[in-house]
């Protein structure tokens, strides 16, 4: 591609390399076309699925068939639907297969391809009508998603900046420096009402407004890129799969707020992405798009990516820019903010924004503030040019959140805001996995709580999920069924609390220990009445005094579960028992007359606990017993069950 | 340290971690060369596996930072260890998707089967090593776990215990 | 900046904008516990990390709902805010921060060398706390006792950072850091090696910040009880410079105080044989450092000359700057020439030998135990200086034997280790080595002793930590000279040597911001600053009421030459009196 050194220039290499997605975009959908686009995904749940050799044998078998010419294999973002991957889609066919194996290559290249006939045990059956169908947009999964910041994840090969380009890519930038002061670009985020989709909701114009505001030569704009909340991975399937518009959109920032520097504090353990994103930053620098003087104009800027080390507390905006200094990523008290001098990257005025943030943005300069404020369900009271005052209820835009725990349709989903957890769960989430009863959504990780059955219609926003005692997080939405204990499951996030604390402030130091012990006496029959009462104390203070984001909501998986399954505490301390069966301590294995003497169990049970003749009942011996369930799974007369 | 100990394949390490030390361009007198530390001390695990005290100093010395500032550094980050690691590493995913899906029982299991506890010592023949990993973002194969960098999805303890023996096989 | 009002517990008060909480409660007198707060650790260094959460107040004006504050660290900025320190919400988020961390904290303060002088049990008094609520895991460290002079028990670690600030912000030493994460974090050493391994200079500056028992100094008073009371024994003490003017706030006196005659008597009360003073040493220091001042002025060779009296600062080049270890004076401090002295020409006087002459020294400082224990200040397994109390080490000796220096006359050192100039005594001060070695350099090259107000050379006093001045030796002789007090200022001062090696003739380091008043082993300041104004003050006054201000002038000093040494700097002065460094 040649340097591109002015907004014509932009506009050419569009008009060149539109082209390339002309195919899967197209309205008229067409199995007979010659010309195909085999669309495979790439990110990292299908890789470890085998898709990169899935698409080896796929370029291997249209070469062998003289195709390569029409055919071509791009190797594109998440489509979100991971529980299905590995996931291919033929366009213009518009034919979508799911759980494709390196084997079935050749199905999909001799029997779709070369004839135009859909392989249709690679179909995926609608749950709900039982049939199999190849046209996504009708699938319950997709039909009602709105992506916006995923919209080119699954459409473009994010190791191709041409096709960024082509899809439009880096025109809201230009847009920005031809047609835009710095305080137009802010009002127009502003106005678009989108909140940073880290996890605290604050208006992100707000933000840039604030450090624009500040008068300094150097100023950097951040992008936290360090999902730590374990469950949710939308920020790495945008990297993975659209990092031009990362990108795009901390230039735009830049130019909004002043900064000339850009930082990605990335996690490592998503090699991929940061792969993708270091080569469509060395891309975009090759053509102009990042460097001195953008596209002639005297806007220069540049990114740089700084990979954490494993600390969830980085998510956190003071810690993150501690860890960016080299330094141990513990939180200061905030003033000074990352946006006051003083209180940033190097003491310089710094801006953080979150991946799914930036990957909105480039979209809502392009199609303007009004379009995205009508996404969603956002009432703003507005002055009379129209811009924003404040909020009066809802929130603008969508939302992508992770589907996943006892969910039948686990994987990426982006709805608009308002959207009702019923809708996600049962809608697009396909119910609840293995006909079990929904017991409760855990959103916002380690920092959020619990939503019953009894809140299910409420609409998705900040406000409303705060407001039934728990938090949109970073859109983690674990779904949890009645085998699984809330006692456990608070345990298990303040295990993760306890782990992740910094040790820099009294309350998150040495109140998650002691939380998660109080946790741990009620898990294991040891705690009393009097512990919950103990424990619900603590937990409101240490929300009250922790120095940072991380201890101050680490108490909110207790109080969340103690507010809505209080009768499972009181089961667990008074009557010494575990509902759910979870609670190893609170019950032992049995084998009852059901038991045929198939001896299935004594060969799986991994510690020779279970002993008896064959035809003749079995008998477990709890000294010896781990509790594992082995037995339990294999039993084929269900004769096995904890007491 | 003095280099003379060192064995000549230890050398060749340093060797490799100052190339690439010396092409970051720090100037010892800017006040922002501590910004290049956690950069480079996953280059320097990378390369020796670990980050024994040795490599510690080591890389204090070449960006000219006290030894204390590495080492708070190194203790911090769940990523860096300062033991060596089995040939294997055997990652279990706890994050949350996976832990509902009972990845708990996995780690258990795979514990007991290679007899070292996670996040400790290696196997005794030096194969494996076992931590727990606070999700890899692979949710949807949950549980998971990651050998050496490749993910394995929907891992049942027996499944688990079958890839470990793939490993072991190989030696 | 433009002034803000605020409401505290109802009362209004205007402070300018940008002032915290504390500082804003502390001019209507309403008292807001803190612990790790330390608003001045030496050199305007001040600890506020916010993290203790002992401070924290309820304020509404800050955000949209009433919320807990820290009041040590949040600026007021506008006329809304409105604080609470007492209410209900603050004492009980207060209460169980604290018993939070007395759950993680061991009991045993009764054995704590810390007992009745650690700040978190003074605020488990304060605050009434009678149970801990929480129980469970406590943290267990092993005890680093590994060098001479401090020692870490991290088990007792509360996380306030004092230590790691003092140690890297103010000292620039860089030992520590905080280690770990989590509920085992702490403040320990790199790769939690023994402090004895590490660059630590054992200024004792932690010592110093520690609000609880997690560092303190490795005490030798034990085994000086032991020499006292072993009759074969002949023990002879000798006090620094800095001791005189610390000593006396212990007990009851206005601080900063010279009660140098009572120290005397009580000293002598404890059993002590000989009472002397470090100050004689001091003096003889000076004849061998200005000589060798004058020498190097006259050849050009080896400038600036650097003192050499404070180990700490010895530990700091021989750690830090090993390019410029030719240019500290080769001068032995003056509590190695008092030991050396002491074993030799007194010994020989006296017919004691060596190994039964147990020389003890009071020092403000926990680096002398270190220095003490070097190996090039021993000589066939017996040390020039047999053991080493500090300040705060000999109140404890004091009061465990009864002794109350409020009750006691005052009486004379003894002789002839306990004569000293005016020149002595200041020592004990930042810039006052060095205004002792002038006065001496600029009588001996006039020939005509200073008097009257000329003795005083007021441009290198005071507590600033770096201080310039060209002083006027004779119209054609004029030299630059540096003081510098506090290691990261030592460490401004050297990287000018490193620039311009021509800048200075004369430097003056000590390690401690202020100098041995400031010492690692002074009673805790807890916080007042001040006290080292007074100290200051008291040392320049007992200068002042001291019938002789130049070391020269010192009988007892020209008699150890006439008997003993020779001239300064002759061959017998550099065997006993001189040493050399090592790069550490």
């Amino acid at each position: 591609m040649n340097k591109i050194t002015s907004q014509q220039d932009l506009l050419a290499a569009f008009n060149a390399s539109k082209n390339a997605l002309a195919l899967r975009c197209v309205s008229e959908h067409d199995i007979n076309s010659k010309k195909k686009d085999i669309l495979c995904c790439g990110g990292t749940g299908c890789h470890a699925s085998n898709s990169n050799v899935m698409m080896d044998n796929l370029r291997q078998l249209i070469k062998e068939h003289g195709l390569e010419n029409d055919v071509r294999v791009v190797q594109t973002g998440c489509f979100g639907f991971c529980a299905q991957g590995p996931i291919v889609k033929i366009m213009p066919d518009n034919v979508f297969y799911v759980q494709v194996q390196p084997e079935d290559a050749k199905d999909i290249v001799e029997q779709h391809i070369v004839n135009h006939q859909l392989v249709e045990r690679l179909l995926y059956v609608e749950p709900m009508i039982k049939e199999r169908i190849h046209d996504y947009a009708k699938m319950s999964f997709y039909a009602k998603q709105e992506r916006i910041a995923l919209r080119n994840c699954g459409l473009l090969d994010p190791e191709d900046i041409s096709e960024y380009i082509a899809a439009e890519g880096y025109q809201a930038l230009a847009k920005c420096l031809f047609d835009m002061k710095p305080a137009d670009v802010v009002q127009e985020v502003l106005n678009s009402g989108i909140c940073g989709r880290g996890g605290a909701g604050f208006p992100t114009g707000m933000k840039w407004k604030i450090a624009a505001g500040v008068q300094a030569d150097e100023k950097y704009i951040v992008c936290n890129a360090d999902e730590g909340d374990p469950g949710a991975f939308m920020d790495r399937s945008i990297m993975e799969g659209d990092p031009n518009s990362i990108i795009e959109a901390m230039a735009i920032g830049g130019y909004a707020i002043g900064a000339q520097h850009g930082l990605v504090y990335i996690r490592a353990e998503y090699p991929l992405a940061v792969n993708r994103l270091q080569l469509a930053i060395n891309q975009a620098r090759e053509v102009g798009l990042l460097g001195k003087n953008i596209m002639g104009t005297n806007f220069s800027f540049d990114i740089d990516i700084k990979l954490g080390a494993g600390a969830f507390v980085c998510g956190e905006e003071t810690a993150l820019i501690h860890s960016m200094e080299g330094m141990r990523g513990e939180p200061t008290t905030k003033p000074p903010f990352p946006a006051n001098i003083g209180g940033g990257y190097w003491g310089c005025s710094t801006n953080v924004n979150n991946v799914e943030t930036y990957a909105s943005i480039p979209v809502i300069i392009r199609k303007g503030a009004k379009w995205y404020a009508k996404i969603g369900n956002w009432k703003p009271e507005l002055d009379e040019n129209g811009n924003f005052v404040k909020t009066i209820s809802g929130n603008a835009g969508t939302k992508v959140f992770a589907l996943a725990g006892q969910i039948n349709n686990v994987g990426l989903v982006e709805v608009p805001m308002g959207t009702t957890l019923r809708e996600i769960i049962y809608d697009i989430g396909g119910g609840i996995a293995g006909g079990r009863e929904f017991k409760a959504v855990q959103t916002g990780g380690p920092s959020g709580g619990c939503i019953t059955k009894e809140n299910l219609d409420t609409p998705i926003d900040y406000g409303s999920l705060a407001k039934i005692g728990s938090m949109m997080g970073s859109g983690g939405m674990i779904v949890l069924s009645d085998k699984d204990c809330m006692p456990a499951m608070a345990k298990f996030y303040l295990g993760f609390t306890k782990d992740e604390s910094c040790g820099k402030c009294t309350p998150c130091r040495i109140g998650t220990r002691r939380m998660l012990e109080m946790l741990e006496k009620i898990c294991d029959g040891t705690a009393t009445e009097e512990t919950l009462v103990e424990l619900e104390k603590l937990a409101n203070t240490i929300r009250d005094t922790a120095l940072c984001g991380l201890g101050q909501t680490a108490p909110n998986p207790i109080l969340s579960t103690l507010r809505y399954f209080k009768d499972e505490y009181i089961a667990h301390v008074r009557d010494k028992k575990c509902p759910a069966g979870t609670c190893s301590k609170l019950y032992t294995l049995k084998i009852t007359d059901a038991c045929k003497g198939c001896t299935k169990c004594a060969r799986n049970c991994p510690v020779g606990a279970i002993t008896g003749e064959k035809k003749q009942k079995h008998v477990i011996d709890v000294n010896k017993c781990i509790k594992c369930g082995a037995c339990i799974d294999g039993c084929p007369f269900k004769a096995i069950v904890k007491e | 340290m003095c280099e003379c100990k060192l064995s000549e394949g230890a050398k060749a390490k340093f060797a490799e971690l100052d190339a690439f030390i010396d092409g970051l361009g720090i100037n010892a007198k800017d006040d922002r060369r501590r910004g290049y530390l956690i950069q480079v001390l996953h280059k320097a695990q990378d390369i020796f596996g670990y980050l024994p005290r040795e490599v510690q100093k080591h890389v204090a010395d070449k960006l000219v930072l006290t030894e204390a500032q590495v080492s708070g550094v190194v203790s911090f980050y769940n990523y860096f260890t300062t033991d060596p690691k089995g040939k294997y590493c055997v990652n279990v995913c706890l994050g949350t998707a996976c832990y509902v899906k009972g990845s708990e029982k996995v780690l258990s299991e795979i514990e007991r089967v290679l007899g070292v506890k996670a996040d400790t010592v290696p196997t005794a023949d030096g194969l494996f090593s076992i931590s727990a990993l606070r999700c890899v973002g692979a949710c949807g194969l949950a549980p998971v776990m990651v050998v050496n960098g490749k993910v394995y999805g929907k891992v049942t303890p027996a499944k688990a215990v079958e890839i470990i023996n793939e490993y072991k096989a190989k030696g | 900046m433009s002034d803000v009002t605020v409401k505290i517990n109802g009362k209004q008060v205007s402070v300018p904008s940008g002032s915290t909480i504390l500082e804003a409660a502390q001019k209507l007198n309403i008292n807001i516990p803190t612990l790790c707060y330390c608003k001045d650790l030496g050199c305007g260094v001040s600890n506020k990390p916010a993290s203790c959460r002992i401070c924290l107040v309820e304020a509404a004006g800050i955000r949209p709902r009433p919320v807990l504050v820290p009041a040590c660290a949040t600026p007021i900025t506008n006329d809304r805010v409105e604080v609470w320190t007492n209410s209900q919400r603050a004492l009980n988020a207060r209460r169980t921060v604290l018993e939070l961390m007395l759950s993680d904290h061991p009991k045993n303060c009764l054995t704590c060398p810390k007992n009745q002088d650690c700040e978190l049990q003074k605020l488990a008094a304060e605050f009434g706390i009678s149970d801990i609520e929480f129980k469970g895991e406590v943290n267990h460290f092993p005890i680093d006792d590994s060098s001479e002079a401090i020692m870490r028990d991290l088990s007792k670690c509360i996380m306030c950072r004092r230590c790691e600030t003092v140690c890297n912000k103010v000292q620039t030493v860089g030992t520590l850091t905080g280690v770990g994460r989590g509920f085992s974090a702490k403040v320990g050493t790199a790769s939690m090696i023994p402090l004895a391994d590490t660059s630590c200079t054992f200024c004792g500056q932690c010592v110093n910040a520690c609000p609880v028992g997690a560092i303190t100094g490795i005490s030798y008073v034990k085994k000086v009880w032991n020499a006292i009371n072993d009759p074969t024994k002949t023990v002879i003490v000798s006090t620094a410079p800095a001791v005189r003017v610390a000593v006396g706030q212990e007990f009851g006196f206005e601080p900063g105080t010279p009660i140098t005659g009572k120290l005397v008597a009580g000293l002598r009360a404890l059993g002590f044989d000989k009472v002397f003073d470090t100050d004689f040493a001091a003096d003889l220091t000076i004849m061998e450092e200005g000589t060798e001042l004058l020498g190097r002025l006259k050849s050009g060779k080896n400038l600036p000359i650097l003192t050499s009296c404070c180990p700490g600062w010895i530990n700091f080049i021989e750690h830090n700057f090993p390019d410029l270890l030719h240019i500290p004076s080769s001068c032995k401090s003056p509590q190695q020439m008092f030991g050396a002295i002491a074993k030799s020409y007194y010994a020989e006087k006296m017919g004691i030998a060596p190994k039964d002459l147990i020389v003890v020294s009071v020092m403000p400082c926990q680096a002398k135990k270190y220095e003490a224990a070097r190996p090039e200040f021993s000589h066939d397994g017996v040390r020039d200086i047999d053991y080493v109390v500090t300040t705060r080490e000999l109140c404890k000796m004091f009061r465990e034997a009864g002794v109350n220096l409020a009750n006691m006359n005052d009486e004379e050192y003894d002789n002839p280790l306990g004569e000293s100039t005016g020149a002595a005594v200041i020592f004990g001060v930042t810039g006052g080595v060095l205004e002792a070695a002038l006065r001496t350099v600029k009588s001996i090259v006039t020939g005509k002793d200073l008097v009257a107000d000329a003795i005083n050379f007021r441009a290198v006093r005071g507590l600033d930590g770096v201080k310039e001045a060209t002083v006027e030796i004779t119209p054609d002789v004029k030299v630059n000279v540096a003081v510098a007090s506090g290691l990261g200022n030592a460490r401004k001062v050297l990287e000018m040597v490193r620039e311009d090696p021509n800048r200075f003739q004369a430097i003056e380091i000590m390690a401690c911001p202020g100098g041995c008043i400031n010492g690692g082993g002074q009673p805790y300041l807890h916080g007042h600053r001040d006290l080292l104004d007074k100290r200051m003050a008291g040392l320049y006054l007992e200068d002042a009421n001291k019938p002789r201000r130049m070391s020269h002038q010192n009988p007892d000093i020209k008699k150890l030459y006439d008997e003993y040494l020779g001239q300064p700097g002759s061959e017998k002065a550099h065997h006993l009196l001189h040493t050399h460094y090592h790069q550490k």
